[in-house]
């Protein structure tokens, strides 16, 4: 089973890359976007089929490893 | 005294570690990343350097390796860690101390000699320093942004964790003297029970007179 995983930097934790990002895209003359944060991408696949305790096994994975929930949050999405 | 140093594939500031705790007579065994017993030390040491080249998040796959189990271990019944630079990465990965380094507000690389302040000087690491001592030290790093949540920055205020913080030469703590970005000037930190200290400095690269600077030795001294 086959998921994305998506970890993005806390509202409150500042994000220069982002920032800086911003700053290249203002340069290009796209005025009209703001607030751009940057984050992270994952796929992963699971040998499991149900799909709650594989799910189980993608949350253990974000928890212990791919966020760190003192900076970051994390969702999860089955793909087909 | 003997002291443990964990080598990470990545490392790259084990050997100064070494150097600096054996001027100290501190006997020093190297650890692989992937060993499952810790030697009997009175001092585990995290260095310096890059484990696993930063990827995915400073730290985060080296806090995860085998030897990092004793450590935790090691470390909830009261044995000393220090980590520096990396190692103060890894140690909140781990989650024996809080908070966490992210990249520097600048977004650059710096290396450059700054000053710290000691803030406290009540801790196992820094007993020989005098109170509000000013070191000059160098830093080396691109994520030593320390960040903590509301909360977690009230309790290391609350119980007098915060060890070191960035100045100027005249004790100054103030935005213009933060080289990073650091939440309240932070350079180092210990954990409640004051035996995990994390500071991004580099004490071990200012021993010795021919390396620049003397003013890391009573860090040093403060162990034995």
């Amino acid at each position: 089973m086959k998921f994305e995983i998506f970890v993005t930097l806390k509202k409150d934790v500042l994000d220069p890359q982002g920032k800086a990002v911003e700053g290249a895209i203002k340069n290009l003359g796209l005025s009209t976007i703001s607030n751009i944060r940057q984050g992270k991408y994952f796929t992963l696949e699971v040998a499991e089929t149900d799909e709650h305790k594989a799910k189980q096994q993608a949350e253990e994975a974000c928890k212990k490893l791919l966020a760190n929930l003192t900076i970051e949050e994390y969702s999860i999405k089955k793909l087909s | 005294m003997k002291a443990s140093v964990i080598v990470f594939p990545g490392s790259n500031c084990d050997r100064d570690i070494q150097v600096a705790l054996e001027k100290f007579q501190i006997a020093t065994t190297m650890v692989w990343h992937q060993e499952t017993e810790l030697p009997k030390s009175d001092l585990v040491v995290l260095p310096g350097g890059f484990s696993y080249g930063d990827y995915l998040r400073c730290g985060s796959m080296a806090s995860k390796s085998k030897i990092m189990k004793e450590v935790i271990q090691y470390a909830g019944t009261g044995g000393y860690v220090f980590g520096i630079c990396n190692g103060f990465q890894i140690l909140t990965e781990a989650g024996l101390l809080p908070g966490a380094l992210l990249r520097n507000n600048k977004l650059k690389f710096i290396c450059k000699d700054v000053q710290i302040k000691t803030i406290n000087n009540q801790t196992a690491f820094t007993k020989k320093l005098s109170e509000h001592k000013i070191l000059t030290v160098p830093i080396a790093h691109n994520d030593g942004n320390f960040f903590a949540s509301k909360e977690e920055i009230q309790s290391l205020k609350d119980n007098n964790q915060i060890v070191f913080q960035y100045c100027d030469k005249e004790g100054n703590i103030s935005g213009e003297s933060n080289p990073n970005g650091s939440f309240l000037n932070i350079a180092g930190i210990v954990n409640k029970n004051k035996n995990v200290l994390g500071m991004m400095p580099h004490p071990e690269r200012v021993i010795d007179q021919l390396l620049g600077g003397t003013d890391g030795q009573e860090i040093f001294r403060s162990l034995l």
